[in-house]
């Protein structure tokens, strides 16, 4: 197997605590070292091994990131994304790992599903974690069997997209979630309030004579997931609430944490960087579900991420076909793309313009999810750990292209942005996943 | 975009109720980007887009193509191609669209959803591109989606007229609303006096200026400015949650100083409709509302849109229906206007329609006028280059 030594590099690892110039050494697909700047050599190699020797001088070498939700569309949909094309533009955008959510064609609802994800056949560029359905055909009634989709290789179950609306079975999948130690991820959404809405509801929705989402569909169901995860009193039981966009539901999430609840959440770079207004003319690249929501709810999402009360950065990446876009605003699908997005943004925004330090920016993208996830070994360099890293240049200024896109679909509001921060190279255990030119 | 807040005390605590007084400072978030639209200036997507002097060029080249010697209007746009896309069902506006191009020489086509390959599924984009290539140089679009022109537009980069878009707009409803408000103004005392159109019947002028007598004075004012309707209270009433009519009116008539009040019960009125911009206030009592209005517009309850929301009827009508009484108690000098279709009994009663403050058959005489106007406007304007 090639070994790789990044030398010079400045090593910022959240969760080790090093934020120091170091050289690393991977081999076998872990990291192997940790030395001093310029004082990796390449003779602690046995002979006759292959070593690859990146120069990594006024780089940021961190542990790769982490994405707990995408849409890889794959099985089913393979014309908006696969495994393949959706695991390159996690590789460009710096992501080592991604959480798959399941709702594929069929549901992801089964462990052959989930094994079948993880095939080598798929030709993932970087790890995939498939999130697994919570009921059976994510129809919300009966549970799946969570230990044999855990021993499968899920990391969490959920039934994104089509939230769980009924208390008991709720109360169930927490209960049955707890028992085999996963999470159950709920995308909060009372669909009773957001029945036809394609926009937050708000005078931006009236202006435009669309439908709207109120923000109560999120914050009720999180406020009742969250009494459903108290009344439980299981110190196991874990819900983490997807992609939170209202600052209603997040002071519900702050509330529960107070109250030593084990309940937690993940925000979107849309979530915190746009508003119901960046849907300008029906642009249907700004419909997503959740909507963006209100200058005051996004700024509760980058006050949140600043006082640490939200714990991971997602990118909700939900790839949809050019055809799928350009039709009228109700009929669109919800989503867009995030993963070679997410980086540069965080950096430009939450880094550079509200000077969130570089530790914690970072550790939002990679150790906080890999916890959140229980992902073992992922989310540090700390040696043993797997040799998933990102290389970059955080003063480089880029403007990202949403045509250059290595994934199948340019569904991005993003276009034309300015981005903070290039990937050089990212490495997934011990192999180049990604190299810019 | 400029905002302040606090700033916890510092990384990984929840300390939500510091002491010491944190420091705010400034955060910068990223901006809104302007919009493309619309990229054809002959398009008229929305009443927003007009500025006042475009307002009043197409009051002004109303009046004067309505008085216009109908073999001379014959040749303004002869043999130009205009197409009409409907995907609802219409009577007034297709028709009046239909009349305006064709008096103007226009040849054209209608395209309705439900004889047409859009039965089959094709998208609006490529129904725009087939258009266009069929020769049309200008589409008149209705449609049930809020923003469907907008995406026509883009496709087609033709100049699109929205002829009613979902709950969205309507903006030659608008416009020609407001000719018929005008009709009837009267700028000394501020007020509309219904009777006004007997005399300034367009046929009549155009035999008055035959025989010689001064031009002009059907429509004293073609000129708006913003403070043109200063002092006029305009009240829409009924169904605004579904109107693209009082979507459209909202935005154009306080922007020539006329203040638009808005009545009807929450469930067709949500409080948000007065954050649409300023001159919009709501008033739920529908007498205390007449009692201030200087014209009067009914909406029709929108049953093809209520999705599923209930509204008892009878409590509406008790609230809500202009009936005869109502109009001579509270306000005896208001005049009267309705975009139709209306159902007599309902929002208004026979009486009142039919009755001498009423403008509602006027007000389809005025869209003729108005939409030859449009539809000059975008066949004569000339195409900027793409802006993409």
């Amino acid at each position: 197997m090639t070994a790789i030594l990044i030398r010079n590099g400045h090593l910022v690892d959240p969760a080790a605590g090093v934020d120091a110039k170091k050289d690393i050494l991977l081999k076998n697909g872990r990291v192997a070292e940790i030395a001093g700047p310029g004082k990796g050599k390449q003779a602690n190699g046995a002979q006759g091994e292959e070593w690859t020797v990146l120069d990594a001088s006024g780089l940021i070498v961190a542990p790769g990131l982490v994405d707990m939700h995408v849409h890889l569309r794959e099985p089913g949909q393979s014309y908006k994304e696969t495994i393949a094309t959706g695991t390159a533009a996690a590789a460009a955008g710096g992501f080592t790992a991604v959480a798959a959510m399941p709702n594929t064609n069929p549901v992801n609802d089964s462990p052959e599903t989930t094994r079948w994800m993880q095939t080598p056949e798929r030709g993932a560029a970087v790890r995939v974690f498939p999130i697994a359905a919570a009921t059976r055909g994510s129809k919300g009634e009966a549970l799946n069997d969570y230990a044999a989709l855990k021993a499968a290789g899920a990391v969490a179950v959920t039934d994104d997209g089509l939230p769980i609306l009924k208390d008991n079975v709720m109360r169930e999948a927490l209960a049955a979630a707890a028992r085999a130690g996963l999470s159950v991820i709920q995308h909060a959404e009372d669909t009773r309030l957001t029945n036809g809405g394609c926009m937050n509801l708000g005078p931006t929705s009236f202006k435009l004579g669309l439908r709207g989402m109120p923000p109560e569909a999120e914050s009720s169901l999180v406020e009742r997931d969250i009494r459903l995860v108290a009344d439980l009193r299981d110190s196991r039981a874990h819900l983490h609430v997807a992609h939170i966009s209202t600052a209603a539901a997040l002071a519900a999430v702050r509330q529960a944490r107070r109250n030593g609840l084990r309940v937690t959440c993940e925000v979107t770079p849309h979530h915190f960087l746009l508003t119901e207004e960046h849907v300008g003319k029906y642009n249907t690249h700004a419909k997503m579900n959740p909507p963006l929501r209100s200058a005051a709810d996004r700024d509760a999402m980058i006050e949140g991420i600043l006082d640490g009360v939200v714990d991971a950065i997602a990118t909700d990446h939900a790839p949809h076909a050019a055809h799928e876009k350009q039709v009228e605003f109700e009929r669109a699908p919800n989503g867009m793309t995030g993963l070679e997005t997410a980086l540069g943004l965080c950096l430009r925004w939450l880094h550079q313009e509200w000077k969130l330090p570089l530790g914690r920016v970072l550790s939002l993208l990679s150790a906080q999810p890999a916890a959140l996830l229980n992902l073992k070994g992922r989310g540090t360099l700390a040696v043993g750990s797997f040799a998933d890293v990102v290389v970059f240049d955080p003063k480089a200024e880029w403007v990202f292209r949403a045509r250059d896109s290595k994934s199948k679909s340019r569904n991005t509001p993003f276009d034309g942005w300015t981005m903070q921060g290039k990937v050089r190279w990212t490495i997934s255990e011990g192999r180049i996943a990604y190299a810019s030119e | 975009m400029l905002r302040f807040w606090t700033l916890e005390a510092g990384p990984w605590t929840l300390n939500m109720n510091a002491a010491v007084a944190p420091a705010r400072r400034p955060i910068q978030t990223p901006p809104i980007p302007d919009s493309p639209f619309p990229y054809h200036p002959g398009s008229l997507l929305s009443v927003d887009d007009l500025a006042l002097d475009e307002v009043s060029r197409i009051l002004e080249r109303a009046t004067a193509l309505d008085r216009e010697d109908p073999l001379q209007r014959a040749r303004i746009l002869a043999k130009r191609r205009v197409a009409l896309l409907f995907y609802e069902s219409s009577t007034r506006t297709r028709t009046s669209f239909e009349l305006a191009a064709k008096s103007l020489g226009a040849d054209t086509t209608l395209i309705s959803s439900l004889s047409s390959s859009i039965e089959k599924g094709e998208s609006l984009k490529d129904t725009g591109l087939t258009i266009k290539a069929l020769g049309a140089e200008t589409i008149i679009l209705r449609h049930n989606s809020s923003g469907a022109p907008w995406l026509l537009e883009e496709a087609t980069r033709l100049p699109i007229l929205n002829a009613g878009d979902g709950m969205h707009e309507h903006p030659t409803q608008a416009l020609l609303d407001l000719r018929t408000i005008l009709a009837h103004f009267d700028p000394q005392s501020r007020s509309c006096h219904p009777e006004l159109s007997k005399n300034r019947h367009p046929e009549r002028s155009r035999s008055a200026a035959q025989n010689g007598e001064v031009e002009g004075s059907a429509f004293p004012i073609v000129h708006v400015t913003a403070d043109t309707l200063a002092g006029v209270t305009v009240t829409i009433v009924g169904d605004i949650q579904h109107s693209r009519v009082a979507r459209s009116n909202m935005r154009l008539l306080p922007r020539l100083g006329g203040r638009v009040v808005l009545c009807g019960p929450p469930q067709l009125l949500p409080e948000i409709a007065t954050q649409t911009g300023p001159g919009v206030s709501i008033e739920r009592d529908f007498e205390a509302a007449l009692r201030q209005s200087t014209v009067v517009m009914m909406l029709r309850i929108q049953a093809e849109r209520l999705a599923g929301l209930q509204l008892d009827l009878d409590e509406y009508q008790a609230g809500y229906q202009l009936t005869g009484e109502r109009l001579r108690e509270f306000a005896p000098r208001a005049l009267v206007l309705h975009p139709g279709p209306i159902i007599r009994g309902l929002e208004l009663t026979a009486g009142v329609a039919d009755g001498p403050q009423s403008a509602i058959v006027e007000q389809v005489r005025h869209g003729v006028a108005i939409r030859m106007a449009v539809v000059e406007r975008a066949l004569g304007a000339i195409p900027q280059k793409d802006r993409l």
